[in-house]
C-alpha cells in the first residue's frame, strides 16, 4: 500500500522536477524488528519512484555492517541522502510529517549542489578543519 | 534541520543527522531532549530551538576547541 496520497505524490513529483543531478537515498533497516521499519521503507520506495533522478538502495543493517559504517550509520532505520560528493546528511526514523519536507529539501539541495547559505557562512564553514557532528532531534508533528 | 543540512553540504567534515526523537528514546534521554528542535554538537554542547543562520553557526563554532598553538597562521614554533 502506498504511503503517499495521490495528491501529495503529484506535488512531490512537481517539486522533484527541479533536481539537476542524480541523488541516491541509501537506506539501512531491520524492517521486521522496527516499529515503523516497514512504513519507512515503503515511504522511501514511493518517493524514489517519483523522479528518474532519484534512486533508492536498501541495506540490511545486521548483515551489512561494513556498508553501514562507511555511511556513518549506527542505528536504524537510517536514510542517507547522497551523491558522488556528499554523504553527510542522514535521517534516523521515519521521515514523515514536517521531516518529509526536510527530506525533500535535502534531496533538492544535494541535487542542485547549493546550500543556499550566505557567503559569510560558507567562508566560516570552509574553515572548519575538524569533524563536526550535528544531531538535530525532532518530532513528526 | 535545514540549516544543519546546509552546513553539511559545505564541508565534508560536517555531518548532519535528523533524529526522530520518539523512535530513539534512549538517545533522546541521554541528551536530555525535552523540547524540539534540539541540536547536539559533537555529543557535548547543544542548542535548543531554532536560530537564524548567523547565530546558529556562531553557537556551533563556539563549541569547537581552538586550533592548537603553532597551527595558527604566523605562529612561531618553539
Amino acid at each position: 500500500m502506498s504511503m503517499l496520497r495521490e495528491q501529495d505524490a503529484k506535488e512531490v513529483r512537481e517539486r522533484l522536477k527541479s533536481m539537476t543531478s542524480p541523488v541516491r537515498l541509501v537506506h539501512f533497516t531491520q524492517e521486521l524488528n522496527l516499529e515503523y521499519g516497514r512504513e519507512t521503507k515503503q515511504l522511501l520506495e514511493d518517493l524514489s519512484g517519483l523522479s528518474d533522478q532519484l534512486s533508492l538502495e536498501v541495506h540490511n543493517f545486521l548483515l551489512e555492517k561494513e556498508e553501514a559504517a562507511a555511511y556513518g550509520v549506527d542505528m536504524v532505520p537510517a536514510t542517507v541522502v547522497c551523491n558522488g560528493k556528499s554523504k553527510g546528511i542522514r535521517f534516523y526514523g521515519i521521515p514523515a510529517g514536517y521531516e518529509f519536507a526536510s527530506l525533500l529539501d535535502a534531496i533538492l539541495m544535494v541535487s542542485q549542489g547549493d546550500s543556499g547559505l550566505t557567503p559569510e557562512s560558507r567562508e566560516k564553514l570552509a574553515a572548519v578543519t575538524q569533524p563536526l557532528h550535528l544531531q538535530v532531534f525532532v518530532t513528526p508533528t | 534541520m535545514r540549516l544543519a543540512q546546509s552546513f553539511a553540504l559545505e564541508n565534508a567534515l560536517i555531518e548532519a543527522d535528523c533524529i526522530e526523537a520518539t523512535e530513539f528514546p534512549d538517545l533522546a534521554g541521554r541528551y536530555r531532549v525535552y523540547a524540539v528542535p534540539k541540536t547536539v554538537i559533537n555529543g557535548a554542547g547543544s542548542i535548543e530551538g531554532s536560530l537564524p543562520e548567523q547565530f546558529f553557526l556562531e553557537e556551533i563554532l563556539k563549541t569547537l576547541p581552538a586550533p592548537e598553538p603553532g597551527t595558527a597562521p604566523g605562529a612561531t614554533q618553539p
